[in-house]
């Protein structure tokens, strides 16, 4: 489908070029900038309302960027109608056509391309094996489960063999155990295709589990852009932090190169050299990178703790730490050997590490409530 | 790169930002909308307007008109009769049709589809005759007529009681449905407390109804202030605004006095329109998704009393309408009672005759098929352009207009409207065509409000799927959107075709020789003392709605278990 000759190797297939997109005086998007090689699957990760989907939609064509470019394929499609973009697309509500058929719904693009009705019918079937619905041409929507109406509107996205695959939040209308079946199986029918996708999702799990690269947007701006493993594990801003996954965060004052001043307690850490003494940081730690075992008293980064409250999460346990008698400070998750062998329960007093290098330092912020 | 583009984006066409020929298509849609409803309501009406400020000669005179109407005991009178019938016809409309509605809706009563239909028949038939029936039954020579005391039916009594026939149904109908959803959870909390019967009907039942009932009223109210044939038939002596413009106009052929009767007629229609639309947006919704649906339980004495009730009534709208076909076929009333079809010779009583009926038939169908084209395709442009704000909320507050407008009004706006000499339309006047579109713009309101109904109502990304697939919009609305929504179109066009087929108040200024409706030759007929040739012309226009109406109903049901399969699961 896509013009290869105009795709070199270090042109991206999705250019994005200082976005913006306003709604009367509130900006959805502000100069937003992005790259997406081909065959990657990106997913744009943020609360609601952060631009995800205004992003999304531009890039569709779907609703016009107030300002900015956008380049597909090496083409400048900024001012192209929806209708004359390469893409296709699936919404959260499937938005399947009720009163035609499966295949109907599937061919309803190659019926207008003037295409021999056995032509439509042997690719409708390619497309309902690939989806694993060979069973169900005939069937109405109303017929189907909505796990299977979702694959049903991924065969029709793929009908036309876009070279740009657009899923905005598909998985959000179904439950828990559908949702983790179709990951893997979106995830599998892109890389048995190689079609560039880019999928919204508000659900961290979703974007870290299935994506090449995560897009962490926030309030119209991008927060970060990297592979799951450096979103979470190196979040670019308190906000990632908080938004992907779980992080105790910790307020702080800077005490001296590479080290910081939490309550009573110094800790050493990758600090700007630059950070003036007594200036205000934010400390994340992942609650698993809270080290509990194997402790020594006076090493670095270690101080006594006590156990104020134990979830039980199944694998694990999620245990509440107060230092010096407050409240809950911060959280460590504990595996249940952990739990067993040093018989943590409410009232323990425990040794705990924070390791230095997994000790991330923002500027003060204010994190998500 | 970065060079290149910043070079296209200074370069790029500002004009065609992202349009296609669909947006194209759709933007012009709109305007020949906005442009549409402008030639045949808003400036036709504008029209009506100016020339209430003119004299006879054409000049400008301010309000002398105005002063005149008010300074003339006989004129201004109209108004506080036409107030009085209006408001006690709606005292008597709202209890009954809500206890009806009651009895339909919250009890286990035996009979319900019966006198579901029988309260509803009404609506297919032209006011007018209720009011020929009232004339057998208690004028002069009434078959009931020393029930009166003396009292005569010619005049505030018998508009009242034509008035509250003609409008039960439609009253009805609403209460119907502000009383068809309940959530039985707050009935079973309130019997939890220990509420009495009298405290959950007043604190659960009547609020979950209260907006149902006041815009029953005011639909009432609107109805009877613009009504023009009852008053016409059996008003007698006694003036109502809607007969002043008919004398005003066709009478004395005192136009400007006319259109000031108009201004003041649509006075009251749009003060009380505009108050529905006001209560009506303050409604939220009672019933939320998980409410759990009411299911009446049988309590008999209750049911009993309800059933007795409804018997009544019903039977008082059996009787009206089984008086006017009786009257129908009777030879010669009251002396002569062997029953004849002569009466239906119409040819013998008014020169145009059966060829009335067919042009009133010819009327609705037009204004049926057109209608609903023009309306469905209308509310599809409104919902579905992007842009272009400003020219869809005029179409859309224009759309909503014609509810307000009594029908003699815009009848009237039409004449002078379509005369005008700078009027390049003007050629349509004294056609069908005029007749046609005088009908679907009066009866606009409804049948766009189906429409919208219908539509808001569809997956909103459809189009953007159709867009995806390089698949044209109007494949998709032949293939998609109208299918879906094939009920409403049904829905559409039948109750633009009775009300075609029904009407008098609009059409009464426009007809032509060649263009008599059937309607207006029942107001002739009756006018030239050939009231049994009235009454079987409005028995042949309801035997037509109602045929209609049934062959609708019998095709909605087929639809639904045939064609639209896909609704099941």
């Amino acid at each position: 489908m896509t013009d290869t000759a105009l795709n070199t190797p270090n042109q991206p297939y999705l250019r994005i070029d200082r976005l913006s997109k306003r709604f009367g005086t509130f900006a959805a998007l502000k100069e937003v900038s992005l790259e997406v090689p081909q065959g990657e699957f990106v997913c744009f990760l943020g609360p609601s309302g952060c631009g995800k989907t205004t992003l999304l939609r531009a890039i569709a064509g779907l609703d016009m960027q107030s300002s900015g470019r956008i380049f597909q394929a090496g083409r400048d499609i900024s001012n192209l109608p929806a209708s004359e973009r390469d893409f296709g697309i699936v919404f959260q509500s499937y938005a399947l056509f009720p009163n035609l058929t499966v295949q109907a719904n599937v061919g309803y693009g190659l019926v207008s391309r003037g295409l021999a009705k056995s032509e439509i019918a042997v690719r409708v079937a390619e497309l309902l094996k690939l989806v694993d619905l060979a069973d169900s041409g005939p069937k109405y929507p109303a017929q189907l489960s909505g796990g299977q109406q979702q694959r049903v509107a991924l065969a029709r996205a793929l009908a036309l063999s876009p070279g740009l695959l657009l899923l905005d939040e598909p998985l959000s209308a179904l439950d828990a155990r559908v949702r983790a079946y179709l990951r893997t199986e979106i995830r599998r029918l892109h890389q048995r295709l190689g079609v560039t996708t880019i999928m919204v999702t508000h659900d961290q799990e979703e974007a870290l589990t299935m994506a090449d690269r995560i897009v962490v947007m926030n309030e119209g701006v991008i927060e970060q852009v990297g592979t799951p493993l450096d979103v979470y594990r190196q979040p670019a801003s308190a906000f990632v932090a908080d938004f992907v996954g779980t992080t105790n965060f910790l307020n702080a004052r800077v005490s001296g190169p590479g080290r910081v001043r939490f309550g009573d307690i110094e800790l050493a850490c990758e600090l700007d050299p630059d950070a003036a003494p007594g200036s205000p940081v934010t400390l994340a730690v992942r609650p698993e990178d809270a080290v509990v075992r194997n402790t020594v008293a006076g090493s670095a980064n270690t101080f006594g703790a006590r156990v104020c409250g134990i979830e039980f999460l199944g694998s694990f346990c999620r245990v509440g730490l107060s230092i010096n008698g407050a409240a809950p400070a911060l959280v460590a998750d504990c595996s249940i050997n952990a739990v067993r062998d040093l018989a943590i329960a409410e009232g323990v007093e425990l040794l705990v590490s924070l390791p230095p290098e997994r000790l991330r330092v923002f500027a003060p912020a204010k994190p998500r409530p | 790169m970065t060079q290149s583009g910043v070079v296209q984006a200074t370069g790029a066409p500002p004009g065609r930002r992202g349009l296609d020929r669909d947006d194209l298509l759709m933007r012009l849609g709109v305007c020949l909308l906005a442009g549409w409803l402008l030639l045949t309501l808003a400036l036709p009406l504008w029209w009506l307007l100016s020339k209430s400020f003119h004299n006879h000669n054409g000049e400008f005179v301010g309000l002398a008109n105005y002063a005149q109407y008010f300074s003339t005991p006989a004129l201004f009178a109209s108004v506080w009769n036409s107030l009085f019938i209006a408001v006690l016809t709606t005292a008597i409309v709202l209890p009954l049709a809500f206890v009806y509605a009651y009895a339909l809706q919250r009890s286990c009563m035996r009979g319900k589809g019966l006198f579901r239909a029988l309260a509803l028949i009404p609506i297919l038939a032209p006011s007018l005759l209720p009011a020929i029936s009232m004339i057998y039954l208690f004028g002069n020579q009434g078959l009931l007529k020393e029930w009166m005391f003396g009292v005569s039916v010619y005049g505030p009594f018998g508009i009242v009681v034509s008035q509250v026939f003609y409008c039960f149904p439609h009253a009805l109908m609403i209460l119907i449905a502000a009383l068809a959803m309940a959530d039985a959870r707050l009935y079973e909390a309130a019997d939890a407390l220990g509420a009495s019967k009298l405290r959950v009907f007043l604190t659960v039942t009547l609020p979950g109804a209260k907006y149902g009932v006041i815009s029953a009223g005011f639909v009432v109210f609107t109805l009877v202030i613009t009504d023009f044939g009852i008053a016409k038939v059996i008003g007698g002596r006694f003036n109502v605004l809607a007969t002043d413009i008919f004398k005003q106009v066709i009478g004395q052929q005192n136009f400007e006095m006319g259109a000031v009767v108009g201004f003041v007629l649509l006075f009251p229609a749009v003060l009380a329109f505009a108050a529905d639309r006001i209560i009506q947006r303050r409604q939220v919704a009672l019933l939320s998704a998980r409410a759990v649906p009411l299911v009446p339980k049988p309590v008999p004495r209750r049911d009993t009393v309800l059933l007795l009730f409804c018997t009544l009534v019903g039977g008082m709208v059996f009787v009206l309408l089984a008086m006017a076909v009786w009257a129908s076929l009777v030879t010669r009333w009251p002396y002569n009672l062997t029953l004849t079809l002569h009466n239906y010779a119409f040819g013998e009583f008014d020169t145009d005759g059966w060829t009335a009926y067919g042009n009133s038939l010819k009327l609705a169908g037009w204004t049926a098929v057109i209608g609903t084209l023009v309306v469905f395709v209308g509310a599809y442009l409104l919902e579905k352009t992007r842009a272009f704000a400003a020219v869809r909320a005029l179409a859309q507050f224009m759309a909503m207009l014609p509810m307000a407008v009594p029908g003699l009004v815009l009848g009237l706006a039409y004449i002078f409207f379509f005369n005008a000499r700078e009027n390049p339309f003007g050629f349509i006047y004294g056609t069908m065509a005029i007749l046609v579109v005088n009908s679907l713009t009066h009866f606009y309101t409804v049948s766009h409000l189906t429409a919208t109904t219908a539509l808001k109502q569809l997956d909103h990304e459809f189009e953007a799927v159709s867009a995806s697939l390089k698949v044209s919009l109007l494949r998709t609305l032949a293939r998609v959107t109208v299918p879906i929504c094939l009920p409403a179109v049904l829905d559409i066009s039948i109750y633009l075709f009775v009300n075609a087929m029904t009407t008098v108040s609009a059409v009464i200024f426009l007809y032509s020789t060649d263009t008599k409706l059937a309607s207006i030759t029942i107001v002739n007929m009756d006018e030239a003392g050939f009231t049994a040739a009235a009454a079987a012309m409005a028995v042949a226009i309801v035997a037509t709605s109602a045929s209609v109406k049934l062959a609708h109903v019998l095709l909605t049901r087929r639809l639904a278990r045939g064609a639209q399969a896909w609704r099941q699961r």
